[in-house]
């Protein structure tokens, strides 16, 4: 094995990483407040990987403001199908509100499918994000290079959000106690609205890398990357911020080394991502950082 | 005419198929486009003994044992000799084989190709790599990384049209120039579109040109095409020539057999004779294929599809 096949790998897998992260800060953080695994989450990507699409093919927008039309549109979905598919279902046994949420995932997948055929479309070329960067023999493009800061820079913003600001505070108040929270005059709805937002806004910009990295945009192509970063969520303790971009890391990672190493099990990629997962729920259920709970879903 | 959708699934494709047969009572099959869906649906249509007309199927499981179902285009044993001798006739003399784990028509024109590209070189290590991926994938960074370690002269990658292009742009992204070759599957709008500039140059071998009609027929067909589906398609696929030539051959053996029973019209399209199709002359080999050995092959150049050459292997 040579440095540069070893470089070059660890650059896919940190760029791979770093969009499981992404995603998994939505999945954790609903499930901190609601205690809902929203399976909806990969399928608001995925129509948020549409929304590009139109702003820039159908609207023709310059890419900047696509992507503010595209997080503006996207975080509205997110609270409209909180408010629609959840909401009603506050005071419902957890187990209905969790089958709501496959529900909407299904109707999000075949919407998109009605809307806007099963025929894969291409993601727009914003040239700036995928112009080729050459590092010696590596060859990566921008969008491969900078995923990982924007990454970080938004776990360190969520982070200020839920630590410093007054929303942030009753954030974690309603994650540590749903009814007491509420009794305190905490305006719950609001704290939900507040997730729902903060989620699909990273889902959002996630998209926008994705899509500029795997340039294809179909209605189901939210469903691995989905179960993915519930898997990432999960690995690094569910209901922990840090842990969930913590689990999105080292699960693209992991990925990309079983490639780079056991080339002959490549097949066996996604079979690899669920028994993580099952190794992780069997040895340590609460996950890399996340806190012990008496709950269960 | 009766229209089902099978979502390309396999599971999706029995009940599809069931549902035409004991709803709709339908007195024969056309379909379907794809090798896995078909050979999921196949035992159904044996055991209703209704006769299945498939397009553009190309894994041989498909009509083997199976005497209901026949096909009107050629064969991945064939495509993948066809692939392969024309890698070699530009000179390669490595190969890296991707293929879609679970899929038949991937892994099986896969493995055809990796035999011929064998036997061609007479050299067991002109396979440098083979890598498997599975559906819905968009990452192929990691195996394209290690393919590029192995610089092979060629990367052939049969699979679906919706996975083509993700191969093809993250593979000139790591700054791979091999030569990338697909099957029968690329020859759609979709990987054009969705790969842009990075499509310039693959390779890929089909059933047909519509710039290069075969029979009087293909030139009726090519003509009513573009009348009727002005401005909204831009190429002819070989997928819709293919399934016209279904549509023909099942009319014509229904008309021949007088009778629309699934027996009757099973013994008339095995007795179809020099049948003149858009895709050419149409006789069928004892298990139910399409006797052909003419395959096309077709490069993109200027954002279209191009042909190269048309081969033929015995």
């Amino acid at each position: 094995m040579t440095s540069e096949l070893l470089l070059q790998q660890l650059a896919n897998g940190i760029s791979l990483g770093s969009l499981y992260a992404l995603l998994a800060i939505g999945y954790t953080m609903v499930y901190g407040i609601l205690r809902l695994i929203n399976f909806a989450h990969g399928d608001i990507f995925m129509m948020a990987c549409y929304f590009m699409v139109f702003s820039i093919f159908t609207f023709n927008l310059p890419w900047y403001i696509a992507i503010i039309v595209v997080i503006t549109a996207t975080v509205a979905l997110g609270v409209l199908l909180e408010k629609t598919a959840y909401k009603p279902l506050r005071n419902a046994p957890r187990m209905s509100i969790m089958i709501s949420a496959i529900g909407a995932s299904f109707l999000l997948e075949n919407l998109a499918t009605y809307l806007f055929t099963g025929v894969p479309r291409g993601f727009p070329d914003i040239k700036v994000l995928t112009a080729t960067v050459k590092l010696g023999s590596l060859s990566l493009t921008v969008a491969t290079l900078i995923t990982p800061f924007v990454t970080l820079l938004l776990l360190y913003v969520v982070l200020f959000i839920t630590n410093k600001t007054k929303i942030g505070m009753a954030m974690r108040a309603v994650s540590k106690d749903f009814e007491t929270a509420k009794l305190m005059g905490i305006n719950i709805n609001q704290v939900i609205s507040s997730t729902f937002i903060i989620g699909s806004a990273l889902a959002a910009i996630g998209a926008v890398l994705w899509g500029t990295r795997y340039p294809q945009v179909m209605p189901l192509m939210g469903v691995m990357p989905g179960l993915k970063c519930f898997i990432a969520a999960v690995l690094g303790g569910i209901g922990n911020t840090t842990g969930a971009v913590l689990g999105g890391f080292i699960l693209g990672m992991a990925e990309i080394m079983l490639i780079t190493f056991l080339p002959s099990l490549t097949g066996y990629r996604d079979a690899m991502a669920f028994v993580i997962l099952i190794v992780v729920l069997l040895v340590k259920p609460t996950g890399l950082l996340g806190e012990k709970v008496t709950d269960k879903v | 005419m009766v229209v089902v959708d099978n979502k390309s699934d396999k599971g999706e494709a029995t009940t599809a198929v069931t549902r035409l047969i004991e709803n709709d009572k339908v007195v024969a099959i056309i379909g379907s486009y794809g090798s896995g869906v078909s050979i999921a649906a196949g035992d159904i249509i044996k055991d209703a003994q209704i006769p299945a007309m498939g397009a553009s199927c190309t894994n041989p499981m498909v009509t083997q044992g199976n005497d209901f179902y026949f096909r009107a285009c050629f064969l991945d044993p064939f495509q993948g000799k066809v692939m392969a001798t024309y890698a070699i006739e530009q000179g390669a003399k490595t190969a890296a084989v991707i293929m879609q784990n679970g899929d038949d028509y991937s892994v099986g024109l896969a493995n055809f190709f990796i035999d011929a590209f064998k036997a061609l070189t007479g050299n067991d290590a002109s396979i440098v790599d083979v890598s498997e991926f599975q559906l819905n994938e968009a990452d192929f960074t990691a195996i394209l990384t290690n393919i590029k370690a192995k610089n092979p002269d060629v990367i052939f990658a049969p699979s679906a049209a919706t996975t083509a292009p993700l191969i093809i742009k993250q593979a000139r992204e790591l700054g791979i120039d091999s030569l990338i070759m697909g099957g029968d599957t690329w020859e759609n709008p979709a990987v054009i579109d969705v790969a842009g500039e990075d499509a310039e140059g693959i390779v890929l071998s089909t059933f047909f040109d519509e710039n290069d009609p075969a029979t009087e027929e293909a030139k009726v067909f090519v003509e009513g095409y573009k009348k009727e589906l002005a401005g909204k398609e831009p190429i002819i696929p070989a997928v819709a020539a293919l399934g016209y030539d279904a549509y023909l051959l099942v009319r014509d053996a229904i008309e021949r057999a007088g009778s629309t029973d699934g027996v009757a019209i099973r013994d008339a399209i095995k007795e179809t004779k020099d049948f003149e199709g858009v895709t050419g002359i149409i006789n069928f080999t004892e298990d139910g294929d399409a006797d052909k050995n003419m395959a096309v092959i077709k490069t993109v150049q200027d954002g279209q599809f191009v042909f190269i050459d048309s081969v033929e292997v015995q």
